[in-house]
């Protein structure tokens, strides 16, 4: 099973690099640009069947290993 | 005294610091990540570095590591332990302190000497220096920026878990003497039980007058004591 993890500072986070992209952006004429941030994409493809094992698993990754909590929010969607 | 360094592919400051250690007569270990046991120690280093490249997030691949498994049992059981720099950070990811360390604020890695003022000299780590005296370390870092949510913040302040903070030559902790953003000017913090110490700043590169100067020597001298 297929499944892509967006993994994103938290609202209340600086995110001191989406902020330069953001100004980027802006300078490049882009001027109705509200807000922008930047995250971490991850592609994750499991040897199992059963979706919400499978499910449950990926969120494991997101929480032990792939996103730092106190920080940052992940969403999960399955792609197949 | 009985002390380990811990090191990583990418480690860069765990040979500085054992020869600060070795200085002072400790008898020191280098121990290899993929080691599953810890020689017994009085004390344990995890050095600063580039731990697998930063990748993922600092300090996060090095937490997953087989001797992290042992040092985190070994702080739990009382062990002293202090992180430096992305030893800070592996504390960090690896749930023995508390916290973040983000990008630093200027998203510029930072090299250059700072001043910390010693907020709390009643522990294990800081009691051959003076309260509220001025020492001037060095940093190197691209992730120092230390967050947590409120709750962690008040607990940390109420417990007199924050050792050091940044200041200017003068002692004042301003905005303007904050190199990296860090929350309240905050260079460096305790678990609890105050036996594990995470800290942005290089002590073990100020332990000789001959290259720099000696200003975190009492550091390694509290430990002693």
């Amino acid at each position: 099973m297929k499944f892509s993890v967006t993994v994103t500072l938290k609202k209340d986070v600086l995110d001191p690099q989406g902020k330069v992209v953001g100004q980027t952006l802006k300078n490049m004429g882009m001027t109705n640009l509200i807000q922008i941030r930047q995250g971490k994409f991850f592609e994750i493809d499991l040897d199992e069947k059963n979706p919400s094992k499978a499910q449950d698993q990926v969120k494991e990754m997101c929480e032990k290993l792939l996103s730092n909590q106190i920080i940052e929010d992940f969403k999960i969607k399955q792609k197949e | 005294m009985k002390s380990s360094v811990v090191v990583f592919p990418g480690s860069n400051c765990d040979r500085d610091i054992a020869v600060t250690l070795e200085k002072l007569q400790f008898k020191n270990t280098m121990v290899w990540h993929k080691e599953t046991k810890l020689p017994k120690s009085d004390l344990i280093v995890i050095p600063g570095g580039f731990s697998y490249g930063d990748y993922l997030r600092s300090g996060a691949i090095a937490a997953k590591s087989n001797i992290l498994n042992e040092v985190i049992k070994a702080g739990n059981d009382g062990s002293l332990i202090i992180g430096i720099c992305n030893g800070f950070q592996i504390l960090i990811e690896c749930g023995l302190l508390q916290g973040a360390l983000l990008r630093n604020f200027g998203l510029k890695f930072i090299s250059k000497d700072i001043f910390i003022k010693i907020q709390s000299n009643k522990n294990k780590f800081f009691n051959k220096y003076k309260k509220d005296e001025v020492v001037k370390l060095n940093i190197a870092h691209n992730e120092g920026n230390f967050f947590t949510d409120k709750k962690h913040l008040k607990e940390l302040e109420d417990n007199d878990l924050i050792p050091i903070k940044y200041c200017d030559e003068k002692g004042n902790i301003t905005r303007a003497s904050n190199p990296n953003g860090s929350l309240n000017n905050i260079a460096g913090i305790f678990n609890k039980n105050k036996n594990i110490l995470g800290m942005m700043p290089h002590p073990e590169r100020m332990s000789d007058k001959i290259c720099s100067d000696d200003s975190g020597l009492p550091l390694f001298l509290s430990l002693m004591n």
